[in-house]
């Protein structure tokens, strides 16, 4: 009864179905456009890249609250300090739903912290960057979290159901980001020439690694194909990019600043911008490890996790005890 | 707690207002019941999300099989009776 054929509705419950029955059933739900959900099965190398894409991306926002964070205390107004908080806070939280959402795929949480902090599993290369002034603050929420929603909207419709729903909750929250950046940019352009000079300098650092978060073009990025089959992803990296770029030109404009590309310019024929070739040296190298606060970034995620080793013996003692208690 | 000191996975569920039913919104580890509902309320209730939520431990839920055709499933599908379209009302009986 396990052969294809025999696939009638008298299937009695004890029959196993054979791996290509399960594979025919899964590739018809990704056909039809459905989610595969948690304990479907999937082939082996669906749940390994899925795996491999969501820790990455949960790492990337927990590595990301670094950045931002080491402007909290230096924030101008409480105001500025609450929103900043509030936003550092958001990038955990985001980084929690996405643990959460690989776990359902069997992956170890605590595993995940590990590979991260001993350099096995990689997050996004743009928060290697240092934050040097505080327009880096509000040049991250509108280019960094901008290219972050240019990515992740389309994340929404991922095969895998516990990811998309994630990346719902996530891209609400990231619009918020996006805005503040973009209205403490606007604050600081209708200051001093001095605050001018601030968002323009950090504009013309952040432009480039913004636009390599996209990752590799697609004639070197070997996953794309088989992601796409799989609909985990639904657009190239150079289609994102090309959106994200189309979307920022004239947001720059209203905000006054120039984006550092003299070939960027309107193409007619194509219906896009045109823009120059990115540095892919510099970006092979961040990921390597080498860009300018990898070392940093690592050594402070470690710290933390081992400063916090106390928190969670003491927790799990307490909660121990208390269930001996219940017992006795 | 497994034997690693790992904190349990807990399943959240938020009622996001009063008349709606709780729904399952993700999972998160907490040493302890009262832990995972304070880190639910932090981690999925930032923005006003829920009036109420449950945690319950991960390894306490008993999960059907997830695949529709399954045959647990099966009892259902022959029972078109069990809907009101299965019955023919004359179109001049009213409120029916």
């Amino acid at each position: 009864m396990t052969t294809s054929q025999a696939a009638s509705p008298t299937t009695s419950p004890t029959a196993t179905p054979s791996e290509q029955d399960l594979e025919r059933h899964f590739d018809e739900i990704i056909a039809r456009d459905q989610r595969i959900e948690p304990r479907d099965w999937m082939p082996d190398g669906y749940r390994k890249t899925l795996v491999r894409q969501i820790a990455q991306h949960a790492h990337s926002e927990i590595i990301g609250m670094q950045p931002e964070a080491n402007w909290i205390t230096r924030a101008p107004s409480l105001r500025r300090k609450a929103i900043l908080l509030a936003k550092v806070q958001d990038e955990a939280g985001h980084g929690l739903y996405l643990y959460s959402a690989a776990e359902t795929l069997g992956a170890d949480r605590t595993e995940m912290t590990e590979k991260l902090i001993d350099s096995r599993q990689k997050y996004s290369s743009i928060f290697n960057y240092p934050t040097l002034n505080f327009a880096d603050v509000g040049v991250i929420g509108w280019l960094v979290d901008g290219a972050a929603i240019c990515n992740q909207v389309p994340l929404c419709r991922s095969s895998y159901g516990p990811y998309a729903r994630g990346m719902v909750r996530i891209c609400k929250e990231e619009s918020f980001h996006q805005r503040q950046g973009y209205e403490l940019l606007m604050t600081m352009m209708r200051g001093t020439e001095e605050q001018r000079q601030m968002v323009q300098d950090a504009t013309d650092r952040w432009w480039w690694p913004s636009l390599m978060m996209f990752g590799p073009p697609d004639h070197d990025s070997p996953n794309t194909a088989q992601s796409m089959e799989w609909k985990i992803k639904r657009h190239t990296n150079d289609e994102l990019r090309q959106r994200f770029v189309d979307m920022t030109v004239p947001q720059a404009e209203a905000l006054g600043v120039t984006l550092p590309d003299p070939e960027l310019a309107w193409n007619d024929e194509r219906g896009h911008y045109d823009f120059g070739e990115i540095d892919w040296s510099e970006f092979k190298q961040v990921i390597s490890g080498n860009g300018p606060c990898n070392a940093q970034r690592l050594a402070h995620r470690r710290r933390a996790h081992e400063d916090g080793a106390w928190v969670r013996e003491a927790a799990a003692a307490h909660a121990a005890k208390h269930s001996h208690a219940a017992v006795s | 707690m497994s034997e690693r000191g790992e904190w349990p996975l807990y399943e959240v569920f938020v009622r996001s207002k009063r008349g709606l039913n709780h729904v399952h919104v993700g999972s998160l580890r907490a040493g302890d019941a009262e832990m995972a509902l304070r880190h639910a309320r932090d981690v999925y209730t930032r923005r006003n999300e829920g009036v109420s939520i449950w945690v319950v431990k991960a390894s306490d839920i008993t999960a059907s099989s997830p695949d529709e055709k399954d045959p647990f499933f099966a009892p259902a599908a022959d029972k078109v009776y069990r809907h009101p379209t299965f019955y023919d009302i004359p179109e001049n009986v009213p409120h029916m």
